[in-house]
């Protein structure tokens, strides 16, 4: 097992009490209510959750990916909605402005993110460009001093609560993913506005929304990133945002063995522990064995981040095998609970309706299994 | 103003225990090792003096081995401005004996307030916080639930069978805290990065010869499942019956 710093220990131990003691116990209640929790959010920006892995000189605690992955996983284990939550403002919201931003726009946009006075999203997806963001239709048109954007963002998460959305619009039409760029916006910049509240399946507590943009005006210091390197290059850097769905994967998964462990000790059966069936006894090791490769792939490509190594493979092989992971091991969770692992009474069955979002949020499985081949065939 | 903080590194409570081979000792192997939840209570208050007072320094003081830093580390990033890892191998089943080599060390530094956890909740003695107070010469009050500070005095407020107990004393002094005097804050993300730059300072521990020996440390009877008396109404004059005549609890 790769050996953790202590300052990672600490992140653990700290995030997991903050995870079992104040998130925990709100998790039913903004699943059952499709409630977003701002009363835990706050406490976690109070903690400086919010800002983890940027430097002080931002408002950060300037801590590294693996800590801020150890903190997702932890809390995504009591509650993915808040786990979502944390990520979509860390690795969406402040990661494009940390990685692609100008000094002046870190001081203005990633500072007060960092600092957790303000909530990030970030908007990509439109209804006719998801895996392939080459499609989108959302136009931003030079006009005196900045841009006009005209389109709509859907599926966004925290785009009701966020202050700042950064969103990729296309700036020259008929250049398939080369004519395409990033902005960051205020949101309450005139012309934007929260569109449909989507329901969802499950991270029901997280915040889900379209964004709409008409006849919106950005400046022009708000373009993010130099449009001539190309929105590929763009893409491919956020592939951090894969390592953090790997880390709430892992953390629904922990959440769902875990429980089934206690279950299986105490539910007796024709006069014993059902732990003491083989069949149980095979899913629990199997889920076991599961969780440990997911964790060591994650915290892997966590490592080689923060070491500015080459981890887009790694990232790619993290996410896919985690979500896969989360979602087999929460479905053999309902089986080794039985009938009461189908009641919303216990997590169980809110864990794997949030692990399906695991295999297609932020590239679908497919998508994973494509820059995978791409990297280590190298033939595109 | 300066608090001393004595701080203990103690096995977790969801740790399963294990005794060693000489039947002496715990197995420390794959224990996880937490600070003393009682710790933490003095620990938030003496922050939370310092942080009224807008000045004054937080001083966390450990007896224990080459573990006792990642425990100190976390006093820390809590907010201890910095620490003292008083070294010893072996941990001493001698609460006088802590008590000296804590007193050697704290003496010098002239507290306002040494601070205790009302026990540590391995070993349970709740002996070396007064302990350390008379050795000190210090006025102390024991298992706090309310502290008020007014220049030199101090007025505490202990839970005692039955009711309240009101003690005014003169600082310095020392405390043991109680669970409930405060409820501790988790370690923020800067203070557990900010932790990493503060100081550490190691020091032989000065236990001396221990007055006492533990000769064997053996794990309670294991529990005997449950049993069903029966069911409904009829069933509880059974259960009364079972509870004063064979359990005898009542």
């Amino acid at each position: 097992m790769l050996e953790l710093k202590e300052e990672h220990l600490q992140v653990r131990e700290m995030a997991r009490k903050f995870a079992d003691e104040v998130v925990a116990p709100r998790a039913a209640e903004i699943d059952e209510r499709e409630e977003f929790p701002a009363d835990v959010v706050r406490r976690m920006a109070e903690l400086g959750f919010l800002g983890l892995p940027f430097p002080e000189k931002y408002g950060g605690a300037g801590l590294d990916t693996l800590a801020y992955i150890i903190a997702v996983e932890e809390i995504s284990r009591v509650c993915a909605s808040t786990g979502i939550t944390l990520a979509a403002h860390v690795s969406l919201g402040c990661g494009p402005v940390s990685a692609f931003g100008t000094e002046e726009q870190k001081m203005k946009f990633l500072m007060p993110m960092a600092k957790g006075e303000a909530l990030g999203a970030f908007g990509l997806t439109e209804s006719g460009a998801g895996s392939d963001a080459g499609g989108t239709q959302t136009r931003a048109e030079k006009v005196e001093g900045g841009w006009r954007v005209n389109g709509s963002k859907i599926y966004i998460t925290n785009g009701s609560v966020a202050k700042y959305v950064t969103f990729t619009a296309r700036t020259t039409p008929g250049m398939g993913a080369k004519g395409i760029s990033a902005f960051i916006l205020d949101t309450a910049t005139p012309g934007f506005r929260v569109g449909k509240r989507e329901r969802k399946m499950g991270h029901r507590g997280s915040d889900t929304v379209e964004l709409v943009f008409e006849d919106c005006f950005v400046p022009k210091d708000n373009l993010i990133g130099d449009p001539s390197t190309g929105f590929k290059a763009f893409l491919r850097t956020l592939a951090g945002g894969r390592i953090s769905i790997g880390a709430m994967a892992l953390g629904i998964a922990r959440g769902a063995y875990e429980h089934s462990l206690q279950f299986a000790k105490q539910r007796v059966q024709f006069g014993q522990p059902i732990a003491k069936f083989q069949a149980i006894r095979f899913m629990l090791a199997e889920m076991a064995m599961r969780i440990e490769a997911s964790r060591l792939l994650v915290y892997q490509a966590a490592v080689l981040k923060d070491a500015g190594q080459e981890y887009v493979k790694e990232a790619s092989m993290a996410k896919l095998f985690a979500s896969e992971t989360s979602n087999w091991v929460t479905d053999k969770a309902i089986q080794i609970h039985g009938g009461i692992g189908y009641m919303r009474d216990l997590p169980i069955e809110r864990m794997h309706r949030d692990a399906k979002l695991m295999e297609i949020g932020e590239g679908t499985s497919e998508i994973q299994r494509l820059v995978i081949a791409r990297e280590i065939l190298r033939d595109d | 103003m300066l608090q001393v903080v004595c701080i203990k590194q103690v096995a977790g409570s969801e740790t399963r225990v294990k005794v060693a081979g000489d039947g002496k000792h715990l197995d420390t192997a794959g224990v996880t090792w937490i600070l003393n939840p009682y710790d933490e209570f003095a620990l938030e208050e003496a922050l939370r003096i310092r942080e009224k007072m807008g000045e004054g320094e937080v001083v966390a003081v450990s007896i224990g081995d080459a573990g006792v830093p990642t425990t100190l580390r976390n006093a820390l990033a809590m907010g201890a401005d910095r620490a003292i890892h008083l070294k010893s191998d072996v941990p001493s089943p001698d609460p006088l004996a802590v008590a000296r080599a804590l007193a050697a060390e704290i003496g010098p530094l002239a507290p306002r307030i040494v601070w205790f956890g009302r026990q540590s909740i391995d070993d349970d003695q709740a002996q070396v916080g007064p302990m350390t107070a008379e050795l000190l010469g210090l006025p102390g009050a024991s298992m706090i639930a309310t502290l008020e500070i007014d220049g030199d005095r101090a007025v505490v407020e202990r839970e005692i069978e039955g009711g309240r107990e009101v003690m005014e004393m003169q600082l310095p002094a020392a405390f043991s805290a109680d669970k409930g005097l405060n409820e501790p804050r988790y370690p923020s993300l800067k203070g557990i990065m900010a932790a990493k730059k503060k100081p550490i300072e190691e020091k032989p521990a000065q236990l001396g010869e221990p007055n006492l020996e533990v000769l064997s440390l053996e794990l309670p009877p294991t529990r005997s499942a449950g049993r069903i008396v029966g069911e409904g109404k009829q069933a509880v004059a059974e259960l009364v019956r079972l509870l004063r005549e064979e359990a005898k609890v009542i």
